[in-house]
């Protein structure tokens, strides 16, 4: 029966992991398919990829949305967040639907309730447009995980402050977010991951300037590629050194 | 001013941002797709109106419906083979796997998770592909001497989705797991039920609220996507999602897009009150 259990682990851990070791391996691929044979280790196609200027500004231009646009949902998160536990305010839990609701709706459909907006209100489409969905995605987020962590034991706290004679804004940023800094910044870096890999909203909210999931699309349509491997092999080291580092800097210290 | 009422104004005062954002971005955008599912086309115009003509499309009309039923069945499929691989995986690591490991252990179980999504179907493609990892090693060994099919077929789809969704439910299941008091089974047993019947009655019932947060996500997340059967399933069988862009883009049908759009949700929404008796979304 162990034995059962340590052959199927071993065969889930095969199955998880088969696409991504193709992927790592295939990008260094001495040749111009990410097939096998394997015919030789080879860096040419993460040059070719560090050297491609339009990658890059799609990274960069990535980054900043997934950044700005996770700093905005996180600081409305946390201030509702704050209001809905602290004070009383008649339909508050139809409020909390209301925050919640957009992590029911596939983000396809919020795309295309976006886009028909930008048509009609004539607002041109962009980076800040994509931005804007990406709040859209995680602010629900944000503000429940917000929401969920805090507590009866933070609350005594912030009325202790109050007491004191500490301001609303006081209270805000002295008390309630250090009281909370491990799950606004969980919160803050899982919204980063997905507005940095957010493909959909980001494909129909953007024209000219592009973030690195749908310049990675329009590298598809030429086939397959190493070049391609490349690029996905670089993303995963990114985002697991982040995971990494969260679980390193983070978790452990909340133990 | 009373204390009470200054406090209310300052809990809205601190609300008003999320609230206005996502009225503004949420709300309104979604009453106006709504709006906008009533409109009909004229040429290349959209008129608007009120016209249930593009639902009627939808659900009669063979090239639209069998998209629907498509994804339907593509997303049970997905859902029912993740859930019953991600179950012992889950228990394995919750149960055999040594307490100090468990957390490296699922950390590994979902490190795919973190590639990039479009990337991870992609790679699919590399394995199941005509000269894929699959084929070559097949042929290699003389099972077969024909490429198979892979690529391009509902199967890549749904082996795709399974990936992606397998670790998923992993997560939610051993959360779960992790929970439930070992008193439980010992009770059982105490009380005489064999190994089995403590499974099946015992265990099995305790981690359903788990099993069935983690299978609605898994519907809702499978049935709007597109990046996977777009690039793993090719056009051969459309699923919904993959129909809305194509309404979108080819014909600048935005009315019908809407339509379908809406149909989609509310696919959602039964799923949503088939199993909101167990449903914790606010655990997640």
């Amino acid at each position: 029966m162990k034995l059962l259990g340590w052959v199927y682990l071993a065969l889930g851990y095969a199955f998880v992991f088969l696409p991504v070791v193709v992927l790592v391996v295939f990008s260094f691929q001495d040749g111009r398919l990410p097939v096998p044979p394997f015919q030789g280790f080879s860096l040419q196609w993460y040059e070719k990829i560090l050297s491609d200027s339009g990658l890059m500004t799609a990274l960069w231009h990535s980054a900043l949305v997934a950044f700005i646009s996770s700093g905005l949902a996180l600081l409305m998160g946390f201030l509702a967040a704050h209001a809905l536990a602290r004070v009383r305010l008649p339909g508050s839990v139809l409020m909390r639907g209301l925050l919640i609701a957009p992590m029911t709706v596939s983000y396809l459909i919020i795309a295309l309730g976006l886009l028909t907006t930008f048509n009609q209100t004539g607002v041109k489409l962009s980076l800040i447009t994509a931005g804007i969905g990406h709040v859209v995605i995680n602010l629900p987020l944000c503000f429940a995980i917000a929401f969920a962590a805090m507590g009866d034991h933070q609350k005594n706290a912030e009325r202790a402050a109050r007491d004191l004679g500490a301001s609303e804004v006081q209270v805000l940023w002295h008390i309630s977010a250090p009281m909370l800094a491990p799950a606004l910044a969980a919160a803050f870096f899982l919204s980063v991951t997905f507005s940095w890999d957010e493909f959909i909203i980001a494909f129909l909210l953007t024209r000219f300037e592009v973030t690195l999931p749908v310049e990675i699309w329009s590298m598809l349509r030429s086939g397959l590629s190493p070049a391609t491997n490349a690029v996905g092999s670089l993303v995963f080291l990114v985002s697991i050194s982040m995971v990494f580092l969260l679980e390193i800097f983070l978790f452990r210290r909340v133990k | 001013m009373s204390i009470a009422s200054a406090e209310r104004k300052l809990g809205w005062g601190l609300l008003a941002p999320a609230l206005l954002w996502t009225a503004a971005f949420f709300v309104v955008p979604f009453l106006a797709m709504l709006a906008l599912s009533f409109a009909h086309m004229e040429g290349r115009a959209i008129v608007s109106g009120f016209d249930p003509g593009n639902y009627i499309r939808a659900f009669t009309d063979w090239s639209q419906l069998k998209a629907l039923i498509n994804s339907v069945e593509i997303t049970v499929t997905v859902t029912v083979i993740s859930v019953v691989l991600a179950w012992p995986l889950a228990a394995i690591i919750a149960w055999q796997v040594p307490a100090r490991f468990q957390r490296l252990a699922l950390l590994m179980a979902v490190l795919p998770f973190w590639t990039s999504y479009v990337v991870r179907s992609y790679s699919w493609l590399l394995v199941l592909g005509k000269n894929g990892v699959i084929n070559k090693a097949l042929m290699g060994i003389g099972v077969i001497s024909e490429p198979l099919a892979l690529a391009s077929t509902r199967t890549a789809t749904v082996i795709g989705f399974v990936h992606f969704f397998v670790m998923l439910l992993t997560l939610t299941i051993y959360a779960n797991l992790i929970q439930l008091s070992p008193n439980y089974a010992r009770a059982a047993q105490d009380l005489g039920a064999s190994r089995w019947a403590t499974f099946v009655h015992v265990i099995l019932p305790l981690t359903l609220p788990g099993v069935i947060t983690g299978a609605f996500v898994t519907f809702v997340l499978c049935i709007g996507d597109y990046i996977t059967p777009q690039i793993l399933g090719g056009n051969t069988e459309l699923t919904l999602p993959q129909l809305i862009m194509l309404q979108m883009g080819r014909s600048g049908n935005f009315p019908m897009a809407s339509a379908l759009s809406v149909v989609l949700m509310g696919v959602v929404t039964v799923a949503y009150a088939a199993c909101s008796r167990w449903l914790r979304l606010d655990r997640l």
